[in-house]
C-alpha cells in the first residue's frame, strides 16, 4: 500500500479525532474502507507498511490502559511511525503542573499525533484547543471512546457485510460508558436499530433523544437483535450504589448459555473489555461461537491503523512539507 | 464636594415611575433637583461639570446583592480595589460583598475589614455579607448580632448551601430581631456532588455528571416552608429552575417573606454550551436548559423575581485551565452584567427599559433594606449613564476584574454603561468615548 492509496481513500476533513458524533455516514466509511485496504496490505496487521516513516506519536495515557494503548503503539509502528509513551497515571495536577503543561511539554518533543486517554470528558477537545498537533481521543471518561466504537462497528461488518438494517443490543451500564456513546452515534448513523439495555439506574431516559430505544428486560428484546455488545460494569466510575448486588446484575443483564439458547442462531456477542467473566457473560459463551471477541481486538488494531493514516493525510504532515 | 448638570439624557428611575428626558442637578455630591430638559438655569457653583447626557439613559446607580471580592484569602482571584473598580464599569455603585474570603466573614472584625478595604479604594460603595455560620461548616450559628454591628447587611454562607435544616430553622429565626435576610444558594449537596452542568439530554450526550433541577427545586421547597414556620426573610440566590420559580410565586402570593434573584448568564445561555467543555461554562447552579430560562423570563415579568445579581465570581486563568471536573465554577460577572441582560432580556421584547433597571436598582435595594436605587431629591447622587444604543465586543483582557473567566470573550453584546457616579463624582467613564460635555 503506497501514500496515493491512502490519498484515495474517502472523505474525511477532520484535524483531530475527538468523538463520533461529529462524523458523517460517509467518514465512518472512509474509516472502516481504509482498515479493510490496511488489513490486506499488511495480512491482518501482521506486516509493516512504511506510509507514516517519519511521523511520531505520542501516547498521553492519564488513565490506566494495557489494552488500548498497546494496539495504538502497535497500530503505529505497523505503519512505520515511531511512538513515545508518556503516562502519568493519573492527572498529572497532582504533581502541581496542569494536564495541559504536560500535553505540551511533551508536544515540544517534536510530536505529530498525541492519542489521549483522560478520566475527564471534554479533555481531549481541551487539547486540540492548546496543541498543534493532531489529538486523537483513546476515552474520555464517560463521554466518548470513538476508536472502540468503530472497531465494534468495524467488528460487526466484517461478520455481516453491512450496518444498515441491522439490530444492535448495547447492554449493561449505559450511563457511564463511552463505549455506548460511540456505538450510539456510529451505529445509528450508518443505519442500524440500537436498542439500550441495562438497570434503570443506568439507562438514562434522555438517551432516547440520540436515535435509540431503551429496554429494561433483555430477555424481551434479545430475539429481535442480531448483535449484542456487552458492556463492563464501570465499578470505577459509579459513584454509589446504582444495583444492589454483582449477583443480581447477572442474572437480570448477564449473557449465559440459557440466553444464548433464546437468541437468533446468527447472533453476534461482542464485548469491549476487559470482561468480567460471570459478570456481563459467563466464560462459555465468552469463549463460544457466538463471540468476536478477540476479532474485536485484532481489529481494533486495523481501525487505530486507518485512523492515525486519516489524521496524517489530513494535517499533510507527508510529503512536501516535511 | 462636586456638582453636575447632567441634561437632557433619559431620566429612568424605576421605584417613582419617572421616565421622560429631563435634566438632572447635582449640588455637593446630592440630587438637587430633577427637571424638563433646557430648564434648568446652571447656578453659579464653582467647580460644577455639565454632562451632556443626549442620547444617554440616566439611571439609579445598580445595585449587586452577591460579589465575591476575594479579599482576603484569594487575592489571586481578586481583591476588593480591583473587585469594586469591576463593578463601577459594570454600572454598580452598590454592591454587597459575599462572606466567601479566607477565613469567611464570620466576625465582626472581619465585616469591619471589607468596609476598610472599600473606603481605602474609592470606588463603588460596598456592604458586607455575613456568614450564616460560624467557617461556613454549617453547624453552629456565626456572630450574628457582632456581624449586624460590623455592618452586615445579610447573612450568606455564599456557596456553601446550610443543608442543616435546623441550623437554617434557627437562623431564619435569630435574623428576625435584626430584620436582615438570609440569601441562600438553595441546592441540595449530595444530588449536586460532582455534577460539572445540568442534568438532560446535553449531559447525557456528553457523558457529563448532571445535577437535575430538582437539587434546587427540593432545598427551595425547604427554605419555603421554614420561612413560613419562622416568619424569617429569606433570599434565594441564583435561582435556575422552573419549579422554583413556580414555588417562590405561589410563597409570595401567600406572603412569606421571601425574594429571589437570578443572575445575567442563567438568562443567555442554556446547556447546549458544555459541548464545548470549556470550564468557563462551569457555574453553580448549572446553566439550564431553554424550558428553565424561559420560566425564569415569566417570573421577571410578573414580578416573582425581583433581582439581577452578576453572581460576581472572579478566578484566576489557571485555575479554569484545567479538566472540567478539576475546574471551580464561578462566571466573572460584573463588566458583562448590563450587557447580557439587554441581550437576553431587552433585545427579544421580554422587558422594558424601565423593567430591567428596576432589576438592577430598587429590586435588590428592597430586598437588603438599602437607602439606594431611587433617584429622590437630597440623596447622594449614585448613578449609572448608559447608552442603550452603543454596541461593544467583549475583551476580557481589558477587565478591571483581576480574572478573566467570562464564557462572553469575545462577543458583541448591546448597550454599554459610559459613566458611573458615586455621590455626584464620576468614579468611571468609558475609557475610548468620554462624556460629552457642554459649553
Amino acid at each position: 500500500m503506497e501514500l496515493a492509496d491512502l490519498a484515495a481513500a474517502g472523505p474525511w476533513g477532520h484535524q483531530h479525532l475527538l468523538e463520533l458524533e461529529k462524523l458523517t455516514a460517509a467518514q465512518l466509511t472512509t474509516v472502516l474502507d481504509l482498515a479493510d485496504k490496511l488489513n490486506t496490505a499488511t495480512s491482518g496487521g501482521r506486516e509493516r507498511l512504511n506510509l507514516l516513516k517519519g511521523i511520531v506519536v505520542a501516547n498521553l495515557f492519564f488513565e490506566n490502559s494495557t489494552r488500548t494503548r498497546t494496539s495504538f503503539s502497535l497500530a503505529a509502528r505497523r505503519l512505520g511511525a515511531d511512538t513515545v509513551d508518556f503516562s502519568p497515571g493519573s492527572s498529572s495536577l497532582s504533581k502541581g503542573e496542569t494536564f495541559i503543561d504536560t500535553a505540551m511539554t511533551i508536544e515540544a518533543m517534536g510530536i505529530d499525533l498525541v492519542v489521549c486517554r483522560h478520566r475527564t470528558p471534554g479533555a481531549p477537545h481541551l487539547l486540540a484547543r492548546h496543541l498543534r498537533a493532531g489529538v486523537l481521543n483513546a476515552g474520555d471518561g464517560t463521554h466518548e471512546h470513538p476508536t472502540q466504537g468503530l472497531l465494534d462497528i468495524y467488528t460487526i461488518r466484517r461478520h455481516r457485510g453491512r450496518i444498515a438494517g441491522l439490530t444492535v443490543a448495547l447492554v449493561g451500564d449505559i450511563r457511564h460508558s463511552r463505549v455506548a456513546r460511540s456505538n450510539i452515534h456510529g451505529l445509528v448513523k450508518l443505519g442500524a436499530r440500537v436498542i439500550v439495555c441495562g438497570p434503570s439506574t443506568l439507562v438514562p431516559q434522555e438517551i432516547r433523544q440520540l436515535g435509540v430505544e431503551v429496554a429494561w428486560d433483555l430477555d424481551e428484546i434479545l430475539p429481535e437483535v442480531d448483535c449484542v455488545n456487552l458492556l463492563r460494569v464501570q465499578f470505577e466510575r459509579q459513584r454509589g450504589a446504582f444495583f444492589p448486588s454483582i449477583a443480581e446484575y447477572a442474572t437480570l443483564f448477564g449473557m449465559n448459555a440459557e440466553r444464548i439458547r433464546r437468541a437468533r442462531p446468527e447472533l453476534l456477542v461482542l464485548a469491549p473489555g476487559p470482561i468480567n467473566r460471570g459478570v456481563e457473560l459467563t466464560p462459555d459463551v465468552a469463549d463460544g461461537p457466538h463471540s468476536v471477541i478477540l476479532d474485536q481486538v485484532s481489529n481494533g488494531l486495523l481501525i487505530r491503523m486507518a485512523c492515525l493514516s486519516l489524521l496524517v493525510r489530513e494535517r499533510q504532515l507527508l510529503g512536501a512539507a516535511r | 464636594m462636586t456638582s453636575l448638570l447632567i441634561s437632557g439624557g433619559r431620566v429612568i428611575d424605576p421605584a417613582s415611575g419617572r421616565d421622560e428626558l429631563a435634566d438632572l442637578l447635582v449640588l455637593n455630591g446630592s440630587i438637587a433637583a430633577i427637571t424638563p430638559p433646557g430648564s434648568t438655569t446652571p447656578p453659579n457653583t464653582p467647580g460644577i461639570r455639565y454632562i451632556n447626557a443626549a442620547g444617554l439613559i440616566v439611571s439609579p446607580g445598580f445595585i449587586d446583592l452577591h460579589v465575591s471580592l476575594r479579599e482576603p484569602g484569594h487575592e489571586e482571584d481578586e481583591c476588593t480595589a480591583s473587585g469594586t473598580a469591576a463593578a463601577l464599569a459594570g454600572g454598580f455603585t452598590t454592591i454587597a460583598a459575599q462572606s466567601d474570603t479566607s477565613p469567611v466573614v464570620d466576625s465582626r472584625s472581619a465585616a469591619e475589614f471589607i468596609r476598610l478595604q472599600a473606603d481605602r479604594a474609592r470606588h463603588c460603595r460596598v456592604v458586607p455579607i455575613g456568614a450564616v455560620t460560624k467557617g461556613h461548616r454549617g453547624e453552629e450559628l456565626a456572630e450574628i448580632g457582632q456581624l449586624v454591628l460590623g455592618g452586615a447587611v445579610g447573612f450568606s454562607d455564599a456557596g456553601r448551601p446550610v443543608a442543616n435544616s435546623e441550623v437554617m430553622r434557627r437562623a431564619l429565626e435569630y435574623t428576625r430581631m435584626f430584620n436582615r435576610p438570609i440569601l441562600h444558594l438553595a441546592i441540595v449537596p449530595e444530588l449536586a456532588e460532582g455534577g460539572v452542568m445540568h442534568e438532560g439530554v446535553q449531559s447525557t450526550r456528553l457523558g457529563l455528571r448532571g445535577i437535575p433541577a430538582a437539587a434546587q427545586d427540593i432545598m427551595t421547597a425547604r427554605d419555603l416552608a421554614l420561612a413560613e414556620l419562622t416568619g424569617g426573610r429569606i433570599h434565594l440566590m441564583s435561582i435556575s429552575t422552573r419549579d422554583s420559580v413556580n414555588r417562590i410565586r405561589l410563597a409570595r402570593l401567600q406572603g412569606l417573606k421571601v425574594t429571589a434573584d437570578v443572575t445575567p448568564h442563567h438568562l443567555l445561555l442554556t446547556d447546549d454550551v458544555m459541548q464545548s467543555f470549556d470550564p468557563l461554562f462551569k457555574c453553580t447552579p448549572p446553566l439550564r436548559s431553554r424550558d428553565h430560562i424561559d420560566a425564569l423570563i415569566t417570573g421577571l415579568r410578573d414580578g416573582t423575581i425581583t433581582a439581577i445579581s452578576s453572581d460576581h465570581q472572579p478566578r484566576a486563568l489557571e485555575k479554569k485551565q484545567v479538566e472540567l471536573d478539576a475546574a471551580p465554577c464561578g462566571i466573572c460577572g460584573l463588566e458583562t452584567a448590563l450587557s447580557v441582560c439587554v441581550q437576553a432580556l431587552i433585545l427579544p421584547g421580554h422587558l422594558s427599559w424601565p423593567q430591567l433597571l428596576h432589576l438592577l436598582t430598587a429590586g435588590p435595594a428592597d430586598i437588603l433594606n438599602l437607602d439606594a436605587g431611587t433617584l429622590q431629591i437630597g440623596r447622594p447622587a449614585d448613578l449609572t449613564l448608559i447608552d442603550p444604543n452603543a454596541t461593544s465586543l467583549v475583551d476580557a483582557t481589558n477587565f478591571r476584574s483581576r480574572s478573566r473567566n467570562t464564557p462572553f470573550h469575545g462577543m458583541t453584546l448591546p448597550a454599554k454603561v459610559r459613566a458611573a457616579i458615586v455621590g455626584g463624582e464620576i468614579r468611571y467613564q468609558t475609557p475610548d468615548t468620554p462624556l460629552p460635555t457642554l459649553t
